[in-house]
């Protein structure tokens, strides 16, 4: 497996790890009992996901390690996984927010890749397709709903936007493992992703009345390369806390 | 049944709907039990994520609750229990056709 395969694959992977990580420490926490388990579900897609990406990646490996080892005992700077997807649930406005920006992401990233001619690229976004095409209905009208419901919801939404907003340009930055494979028929096209992503978000942000931060300049970028923010640690901290104790523990 | 909308967002967990569920095309819709949601979409998806995880079904019915018309309990002799005693209503004197499923 070549070095940019390798990266686009674990960005993939890595993305739905750490997002499905933040959606389920939300669990028991949601507003209310069907939300909690809405969320939650959407984190069983993601890690499902990830699972078989982390798979892939195992078994198209030259040591012999397996998904689980992938997918656990990496070291912070060996995750690529965008700076988003680590961003703290902060309240219920932000976690609906990373998610719509993530699910518009995922959908147009599965949508293109489903007709890439890696193979596993393609049946892995034949699959979610159906699943990202759920998460971004639940997540788009839920930004319609906080845009068109109370003062207070509508203030959340917009203060969630401005904080996130500095992450989303990363979503579509070619690491430079890859950056020249791109237009070749096996990646996605980022450039086209960027456009396709913007129109759904200026389309979704029109029907709840939300909108853009006037500043769109300022952009932080660094996760595809293993540049973390300082949420990620304490992520990791968590996350690995039990292969690291158990490094042989089963289901 | 009340129909006014509590207006406490802090509690509020919205309005509550009942939700029927298809187990495969051309089956009765049957009850399944009911969730809270604040409008027609956010009840459909909040059922879908209760009720059908497990394969459960292929289409669902969500009511709200507060539309459902009901018989009361001290009607419910007056109503149902004058049919107890007629057994000729009942087809059961007749034999089925082969073939035919569901009855």
């Amino acid at each position: 497996m070549d070095q940019g395969k390798k990266h686009y694959y674990l960005e993939i992977a890595d993305n739905a790890h750490i997002l499905s990580h933040r959606l389920a420490e939300n669990c028991s926490r949601g507003p209310f009992l069907e939300e909690d388990l809405a969320c939650t579900n959407v984190a069983l897609d993601l890690i499902g996901l990830a699972e078989s990406v982390y798979n892939e990646v195992a078994k198209q490996s030259t040591e012999n390690v397996s998904g689980d080892y992938v997918a656990y005992r990496r070291d912070e700077i060996d995750y690529r996984n965008c700076l988003l997807v680590e961003q703290p649930n902060r309240d219920f406005a932000h976690l609906m927010t990373r998610q719509f920006f993530m699910d518009t992401y995922h959908y147009y990233l599965f949508t293109e890749l489903s007709v890439s001619s890696d193979t596993f690229l393609s049946a892995l976004a034949n699959k979610s397709l159906k699943e990202v095409t759920y998460h971004l209905k639940r997540s788009s009208e839920w930004m319609i709903r906080f845009g068109n419901g109370t003062e207070k919801s509508k203030e959340k939404a917009q203060d969630a936007i401005e904080r996130l907003w500095r992450y989303t340009d990363e979503l579509f930055e070619s690491d430079a493992s890859y950056a020249d494979s791109i237009g070749t028929g096996v990646y996605a096209d980022q450039d086209k992703l960027k456009k396709l992503w913007t129109q759904k978000v200026d389309e979704v942000f029109f029907l709840a009345h939300l909108r853009k931060p006037e500043n769109r300049e300022f952009q932080l970028n660094g996760g595809k390369t293993g540049r973390h923010s300082e949420h990620m640690g304490y992520i990791l901290s968590e996350m690995q806390f039990l292969p690291n104790k158990y490094p042989d523990a089963r289901w | 049944m009340s129909a006014t909308i509590n207006t406490n967002l802090d509690t509020d967990q919205g309005s509550l709907w009942e939700v029927f569920i298809q187990s495969k095309p051309g089956q009765p819709y049957k009850h399944a039990g009911s969730i809270h949601a604040f409008d027609k979409e956010m009840a459909i998806e909040n059922a879908r994520d209760v009720y059908t995880r497990r394969n459960e079904g292929t289409s669902l019915w969500l009511v709200p609750s507060n539309e459902i018309v009901a018989v009361s309990s001290p009607e419910s002799a007056s109503f149902f229990e004058p049919a107890s005693d007629k057994i000729y209503r009942h087809p059961t004197f007749y034999n089925l056709p082969e073939g035919v499923k569901q009855m």
